[in-house]
């Protein structure tokens, strides 16, 4: 069986955004592998090493900088990688159709992705990759089991947790609660430097844009910021309360 | 045409569906505002929403009693198809999202996703949306001439009825594809409180609320005094003391309400990025560094042990007073 993992190089999270002509500024910050995405990764080892016989790809589409996201998943123990460079922005929907093409020359039977894209602010991309291959798709999964070709497990549904059953194959996208993520070792980033990434061009793909961005705006709310001492935790309550009354019409 | 997918739950229209018929009279595309009911037993629905639309298309199907976004998608690209649509509109629920993904591809049409704004600026789809964790603003186009819009809950204020007669409503024939996924078990959330996605007022804990008892206390207790919904950190929901049902964050729900009441909460990144938007921020937390006071409209740098209690003690007594009088 073959199992892709596709992966975005995102800003860490921890990082503050600088907007510069109309772009999110990212020289000199830290950026990393997505960790939504980072889950896909995770869970496609945690299948294997639970008896799978699976070779793990992975698969990232974007900017050379790319390259060491699909390092690092190389490094948790993937075993090769596909790097698909572009430095256009390509949207989601744009994006599924070349992972699309590229499971289907890899013949691969598992998708894994993040459920949503920390740069973007995207939930498409599974769902978008799995109508274009008419698979099912598994959103949100809090849980997974493979047995034999049936993949069975819990998902967030709007209004509850679901329990599920599919036939392979299927796409799955990943969030915090599914695993931890494990950090790699010295010996596997030394052994992920000799593993292959393949390099394609988005031009070979023949892929057709479907939004155009014309760029971002940082967001500029001004909020009041009155912070009072709240060791008279009475007095403190007392102007709060009234602020509600007053300000936000609560309790009015 | 333009297609508007209903969300509906328990027979009733979906509350964010009105802000989707306001979306799509705003959007300046001609053609009827046409409302597509999805589900079995809907006849209800079907009628609730016909004095706010032109027209209501409806396929009241057995196969689509369950919720399945692959067959629904199916259902809403065939129906858009038939009836030429340039425009389908969806809410940004994460079912409604998944769907809109699917849709998309279906009909080779440009995805809007979750956006707070959309306009036709001469024949082509321009919207904001919010990206990079929700601190950015992103305009963007769409380059195709049929076009899925996600519409994010809460930004449009509900439409009103027409005023005309309401819309006629036509049954449609539809191929629906067997549901691939079986679901095997469902555990529904406790829906006694207001919904966080609907809630004016909303009370949210961090893991300063100490522990399961102090939040039930503090959090569920102040919660229950304002008629507000309760909303979690990750921290809280991983530790097992809120489910996730609660969790409002980068990987939880996104809310917008008038006023958003933080306690305990630091202010992470991923949490703030789920509820930046709310109308009025305050926050309540024992560390003056906490990034939370960076973004709130009003703060109090004190122990949530004391300070809640005694704001709870308040509104409980001015209820009373008032009740009294």
């Amino acid at each position: 069986m073959r199992i892709l993992a596709i992966i975005r190089q995102v800003l860490d999270a921890e990082e503050s955004v600088y907007v510069d002509n109309r772009t999110v500024d990212l020289k000199g910050r830290k950026l990393v592998m997505d960790t939504m995405d980072e889950y896909g990764v995770e869970e496609a080892l945690r299948i294997r090493e639970r008896g799978a016989e699976a070779e793990i790809v992975v698969v990232g589409i974007g900017p050379a900088r790319f390259e060491e996201a699909l390092r690092s998943a190389l490094s948790m123990g993937a075993d090769r990688a596909i790097h698909v460079e572009t430095d256009q922005e390509v949207d989601p929907i744009a994006l599924s159709g070349v992972v699309a093409a590229i499971a289907r020359k890899e013949e691969a039977q598992m998708i894994f992705c993040g459920g949503q894209q920390a740069d973007w602010d995207s939930q498409a991309l599974g769902a978008a990759v799995a109508e274009h291959l008419d698979w099912p798709a598994l959103t949100w999964t809090r849980k997974l089991e493979l047995k034999g070709t049936t993949l069975a497990g819990q998902r967030d549904a709007e209004d509850g947790v679901e329990s599920f059953e599919v036939d392979l194959p299927a796409v799955v996208t990943t969030q915090q609660d599914l695993n931890e993520p494990r950090y790699p070792t010295l010996p596997n980033i030394m052994k992920a430097k000799r593993k292959e990434i393949r390099r394609e061009t988005l031009e070979s793909f023949g892929v057709a844009l479907k939004v155009r961005s014309h760029g971002v705006e940082a967001q500029n709310r001004e909020r009041l910021r009155e912070v009072i001492d709240g060791r008279d935790a009475a007095a403190a309550a007392s102007q709060l309360v009234a602020m509600l009354r007053e300000k936000a019409g609560v309790m009015a | 045409m333009i297609l508007v997918v209903v969300a509906h739950a328990d027979g009733r229209v979906g509350r964010s569906t009105f802000g989707l018929i306001a979306a799509a009279r705003q959007i300046g595309r001609s053609g009827p505002v046409t409302a597509l009911v999805l589900g079995s037993g809907v006849a209800g629905v079907a009628t609730e929403i016909a004095p706010y639309v032109d027209q209501v298309l409806v396929a009241d199907r057995e196969e689509l009693a369950q919720y399945d976004p692959q067959v629904w998608a199916a259902a809403v690209a065939q129906i858009a198809h038939e009836g030429e649509a340039d425009t389908i509109l969806l809410t940004a629920s994460r079912s409604g999202r998944e769907s809109s993904a699917r849709v998309a591809v279906k009909l080779d049409a440009a995805l809007l996703e979750d956006v707070v704004s959309v306009v036709d600026r001469q024949g082509a789809l321009v919207a904001e949306r919010y990206s990079c964790l929700a601190r950015v603003t992103e305009r963007i186009e769409a380059l195709s001439p049929v076009v899925v819009v996600s519409v994010k809950p809460g930004i449009f204020a509900a439409a009103e009825p027409t005023g005309a007669e309401p819309g006629e409503q036509y049954d449609v024939e539809l191929a629906v594809p067997p549901a691939r996924v079986r679901v095997t078990g469902k555990v529904r959330y406790a829906t006694d409180r207001i919904a966080l996605a609907d809630a004016d007022v909303v009370v949210s804990g961090g893991r300063g609320v100490g522990d399961a008892a102090g939040f039930e206390r503090l959090v569920v207790g102040l919660a229950d005094q304002l008629g507000a919904a309760v909303g979690a950190t990750r921290a809280v929901v991983d530790a097992g003391w809120r489910p996730y049902s609660e969790q409002v964050g980068q990987t939880g729900k996104t809310v917008q309400p008038k006023v958003y009441i933080a306690v305990g909460i630091s202010g992470a990144v991923q949490h703030l990025s789920g509820m930046n938007k709310s109308r009025l921020i305050v926050a309540i937390n024992k560390d003056s560094e906490a990034p939370i006071f960076r973004v709130c409209d009003f703060g109090i740098v004190g122990n949530v042990e004391s300070v809640v209690p005694a704001m709870i003690e308040q509104i409980a007594a001015a209820r009373l007073s008032r009740a009294g009088s």
